[in-house]
């Protein structure tokens, strides 16, 4: 009996994944990206379509600038937590900037978007409160729940009935209520039925959160995501977010209009007890985020790559989810299948993500596709095309053509 | 009405019988996760639909105290009586 016993079983299924397909899946390695869009892999030009660089800012000429200039004047890290020594006014002025995008009074920036989930999430819903979980909760917010102290209630993945009728058991119990749903759920691409979300928070009187990791910059009139999109930031408390999609960099945030934002800077573990972002990241995510304002048309192009991608994989015969998001997902059977298709496709010259249950929703294994802003139609079509010269390959599924 | 703990017992082995890959001899005594090879997905999303029958919901940290399925029923119970 040994302390590393219980990986024996991970170490036999990673082991039979391999004798499947003759990869590692989690074991890719981008030796060098040659653009937003493509990279090398294996020694040969790959495009990239599972990146989450939704808008191609991680190749930013203005951000590549703007986090060389920093580097050389700030130095390449703070060394120390935001609560000691580790704020410089950076970290001040990019917490102004993000406030101010999202139009909110408080901001907090974290030192990923991980943290920023569990830092908040944990720390806002304590003791004598109950959280609420969409069923499809990315893993940060499950964290976070098992960090904090509150009694977690899931309901079912996207649907406001479900979460009244929880809300509504909960009647007369003393203690706050959060909610917390996702713009984007990241593994699907589904989209919260927000404005549905936001009429059952205000009717029980509870505490909404969103996180718009995969919405920001991508939803809304100006990017700031699904509740913009449709129209109810009022009814959001706190909206939480990542520099590392949309904005290529990293880092997390909250936003908030509540004060009382400061004070939990001062209770979040997450947020105090990690060195925080280094300058120059900081310097190159400002400047992201001015090419994202600067450029609106970016988000136009994304939905309308998003629906030719979408489309062509549905006429390919594959099934993906119903609503158009840069977030595709093939659904397969089985395992197998998805191992051959996974590793045909990389073969060919296509890297997407691989995505094995229980880490997706309904016991089905996901090709997990993100398009981007920066990919070129021919570059889509390159990528359908990929796409069926795998499955006539492999005989997965018989193309309609 | 109020339920007794062989009442839930029964209400839940009845629903996972419906379920054609989980072995037909269960018993309340049956642990959910060796016994039925359910993944902490799977439990999750089977306690939801017992949740909807007898209208009641199961905070995620008493279901990690539980292992077999009399133990689901009486933490159903106690929270049913709670309520």
């Amino acid at each position: 009996m040994t302390i590393f016993d219980k990986f024996r079983g991970i170490e036999h299924r990673l082991e039979e994944l391999k004798a499947l397909g003759g990869r590692n899946p989690f074991d890719v390695v981008i030796e060098r990206p040659l653009s937003s869009t493509a990279g090398m892999i294996e020694g040969r030009e790959t495009l990239l379509f599972g990146t989450n660089n939704y808008l191609g800012l991680s190749q930013s000429p203005r951000a590549i600038e703007a986090a060389c200039e920093t580097v050389r004047s700030c130095g390449v890290g703070t060394t120390g937590s935001r609560i000691a020594n580790g704020t410089q006014s950076l970290h001040q002025k990019l917490e102004r900037r993000i406030a101010d995008f999202f139009g909110q009074t408080h901001c907090m920036v974290f030192s990923t978007g991980y943290q920023a989930n569990l830092g908040m999430i944990s720390t806002l819903a304590g003791k004598d409160d109950y959280l609420l979980l969409d069923a499809d909760s990315h893993a940060s917010i499950y964290d976070a729940s098992r960090l904090g102290h509150a009694q977690v209630i899931r309901f079912r993945h996207n649907d406001p009935e479900d979460l009244n009728k929880r809300l509504r058991r909960l009647d007369g119990t003393p203690g706050a209520k959060l909610v917390v749903v996702e713009g984007i759920y990241s593994m699907t691409g589904n989209v919260v039925p927000m404005a549905e979300m936001a009429a059952v928070k205000r009717e029980n009187n509870a505490t909404l959160l969103v996180d718009e990791a995969h919405s920001f910059g991508v939803l809304g009139p100006t990017g700031r995501g699904v509740a913009e999109a449709v129209g109810v930031e009022k009814d959001v408390d706190f909206i939480v977010g990542t520099f590392s999609k949309s904005l290529g960099t990293v880092g997390g945030y909250c936003v908030s209009n509540h004060p009382e934002l400061d004070l939990v800077r001062l209770h979040c573990r997450p947020y105090m007890f990690t060195a925080s972002l280094p300058p120059e990241v900081i310097a190159a995510t400002m400047a992201a985020l001015e090419d994202m304002q600067a450029q609106p048309e970016l988000r136009v192009r994304l939905m309308e790559n998003a629906a030719r991608f979408h489309g062509g994989l549905n006429t390919l015969g594959l099934t993906t989810g119903k609503t158009v998001s840069p977030v595709v997902a093939v659904v397969l059977d089985t395992i197998p299948e998805a191992i051959a298709l996974w590793n045909k496709l990389l073969s060919l010259g296509l890297y997407v993500n691989l995505s094995l249950p229980p880490a997706t929703p309904d016991h089905h294994p996901l090709l997990r596709c993100s398009v981007m802003a920066t990919h070129t139609p021919e570059q889509i079509d390159r990528a359908i095309e990929i796409f069926r010269e795998a499955m006539t390959n492999l005989k997965t599924q018989p193309p309609q053509m | 009405m109020s339920e007794t703990v062989q009442d839930v017992s029964a209400l839940i082995i009845n629903k996972l019988l419906a379920n054609p890959k989980v072995p037909r001899d269960i018993t309340g005594s049956s642990k959910i996760v060796e016994d039925l090879a359910f993944d902490s997905l799977a439990v999750m999303n089977f306690v939801m639909e017992i949740e909807d029958e007898l209208d009641v919901s199961v905070p995620l940290d008493r279901l990690a105290e539980i292992r077999t399925i009399d133990d689901l029923a009486t933490c159903l119970v106690s929270l049913k009586k709670g309520a």
